[in-house]
């Protein structure tokens, strides 16, 4: 059970929203009762302007957590010196409450992708993988937290199941674990495992941060662009269809069973409403995270299903 | 090409090619035999990484795309994502070269205005972004005699930008994003366009000729003598009123003495 005190971080054990610009004025011009917000950091690695003037806004009113994309924690090398000291620059200007980033990797011989990559679960990638988190905390001076991916593929050379293998990194590095259950869903449905056997291997003594959010069903993918089908939220589709960790909806009712399920274990942690594509307004979204708190507060699977 | 020495570069030769073949023994479906085979799960990546991208430069480019339409401009995007994929995770620095793409881009060549309008957008983006920096008024250079103000060089703010096109670039971006009412534009109009942001709020001002040729000149590090003579040689030019709206417009951060002699410009002052 997380006590008073949280070595990670001091967000609060309550629900968050990922912070977007279109809805600054609503967040930062009302009383908004969320919790605490959720930004990208490379969405501020510019000098000035109004990118900053939000952000110093919005760390001025309420608790931050900078959620990193870009550093390719899980990459076949070191994370890009370079990025490493712009996401330390903007940790030391904003002193945010928590600071993660992902079991994947997003950029590779000089190119940047824009996707959160797989790897292999082995030992040699364990090390990869610890070596690299420990370079990222030795530069931030703080301990990090690390999410789950949502997965597509497995690798031939992968030995380790991915519950284990966060469990080893953050016994070996000290990081804490940022637990996005929608990452888990997709990746049972898509991988074929089951997502409550997932999750009673899954080192919940280390989970700091929840994450929770919407997926799509994949249109079967073959055309050089597609996007993914509106409509089904997930769950419901026929056993080949891929799910795609979309952010650009509303969470999935069983992921929100899931959600209850864990918080009946770990007690209220700091929990996020991550939507990134197609912006809802920011009513629909502070509902979403009212849901969220509800279920924090023991209101359980009522809420779950409501 | 690089080599895939690892599985994560074997996997990342595999994004922004189609066509490339899975290799064997890299991965599997999943550990219970999901039914999607693997060229579909390849493609969640594959659509992820394109369309992502193509998704930030249109964020980007607005104009461009509204002068294109949305389906030849995501198909020109998709090949210069493939072409030119961005070399680190800050997107707000990706796409600077989409402008010269452009211009190469056999489909838009009918378009011969496209890569100004997108020039113009990539200067919003980079004045969006620019460092805070507070702007000076023309007092700075009062107490002067004429002599004295003639060899100053001014120091601008670091999102001022001037796009010195053959057509009415300005007005086409104007009027696609909607800041202004769409009129009948005579695309070989010559306009020139300058990109500031004194606070927050990016501005974009259409210049007059030789207004557009006395700030190159300054922003090139001429004084205010050498800007003058080379906007007087074109069009007749206020000078004290030109000056006067750029310290309006607040581009100007400083201003400095220009060495005196090119010869002997080590000399303290």
């Amino acid at each position: 059970m997380p006590g008073d005190e949280m070595p990670f971080g001091t967000l609060p054990a309550a629900a968050g929203t990922s912070f977007k610009h279109i809805h600054a004025r609503d967040i930062l011009e009302g009383r908004s009762p969320v919790a605490w917000f959720e930004v990208h950091p490379e969405n501020y690695m510019v000098d000035g302007g109004e990118p900053h003037r939000l952000l110093g806004a919005l760390r001025a009113a309420y608790p931050l957590s900078m959620h990193g994309v870009g550093l390719s924690l899980g990459g076949a090398g070191r994370p890009c010196p370079i990025h490493l000291d712009r996401l330390r620059a903007l940790v030391q200007r904003y002193e945010p409450d928590s600071v993660s980033e992902h079991l994947a990797w997003s950029g590779h011989g000089g190119i940047f992708y824009n996707d959160l990559l797989p790897l292999p679960y082995d030992e040699a990638s364990l090390r990869r993988v610890a070596a690299n988190v420990q370079e990222l905390q030795d530069a931030l001076k703080r301990p990090v937290l690390v999410e789950n991916p949502s997965r597509y593929l497995s690798f031939d050379a992968s030995t380790i199941p991915e519950p284990c293998f966060l469990a080893e990194l953050a016994q070996r590095t000290g990081c804490g674990l940022l637990l996005d259950i929608n990452n888990v869903y997709v990746s049972a449905n898509n991988i074929g495992f089951d997502p409550l056997a997932y999750l009673a291997d899954f080192p919940l003594r280390y989970v700091e941060e929840i994450h929770l959010a919407g997926h799509a069903q994949d249109s079967c993918a073959t055309d050089a662009e597609t996007r993914p089908a509106r409509g089904g939220s997930g769950g419901g589709g026929s056993a080949a269809a891929l799910l795609v960790d979309a952010h650009d909806r509303p969470v999935a009712d069983p992921v929100w069973r899931l959600f209850a399920d864990v918080v009946a274990r770990t007690g209220r942690l700091p929990s996020l409403i991550e939507w990134d594509n197609d912006l809802p307004g920011w009513p629909e979204l502070a509902a979403e995270a009212a849901r969220a708190e509800r279920i924090l507060w023991g209101e359980g699977r009522d809420a779950a299903t409501r | 090409m690089q080599q895939p020495a690892s599985p994560q570069g074997a996997l990342a030769g595999l994004l922004l090619d189609p066509d490339a073949a899975i290799p064997d023994a890299l991965f599997h479906a999943g550990d219970g035999g999901g039914a999607a085979d693997l060229t579909r799960r390849v493609a969640v990546h594959r659509n992820t990484v394109v369309v992502s991208l193509v998704d930030a430069l249109a964020a980007t480019y607005p104009a461009v795309q509204s002068l294109t339409g949305a389906r030849f401009f995501r198909a020109a995007a998709r090949e210069f994502v493939r072409s030119s994929p961005p070399r680190g995770p800050v997107l707000a620095q990706y796409g600077g070269d989409f402008p010269a793409f452009l211009d190469a881009f056999p489909p838009a060549s009918s378009l011969d205005y496209l890569p100004d309008v997108a020039r113009l957008e990539w200067a919003w983006l980079r004045a969006y972004g620019a460092a805070d920096v507070q702007p000076v008024a023309a007092r700075i250079l009062g107490g002067r005699d004429a002599a004295d103000t003639a060899a100053l060089c001014l120091r601008f703010h670091p999102a001022v930008a001037l796009l010195r096109s053959h057509h009415p670039v300005v007005s086409l971006w104007a009027e696609t994003t909607g800041r202004s009412e769409r009129t009948g534009l005579d695309l070989r109009m010559p306009e020139a366009a300058l990109v500031a942001r004194p606070d927050l709020v990016v501005q974009v001002h259409r210049l007059r000729p030789s207004s557009a040729t006395f700030l190159a000149a300054l922003l090139a590090g001429r004084t205010l003598a050498m800007a003058a003579e080379a906007a007087m040689a074109e069009q007749d030019f206020d000078l004290p009123a030109e000056l006067a709206e750029l310290f309006d417009a607040g581009l100007v951060t400083g201003c400095h003495r220009a060495a005196r002699d090119d010869t002997h410009n080590g000399a303290p002052s």
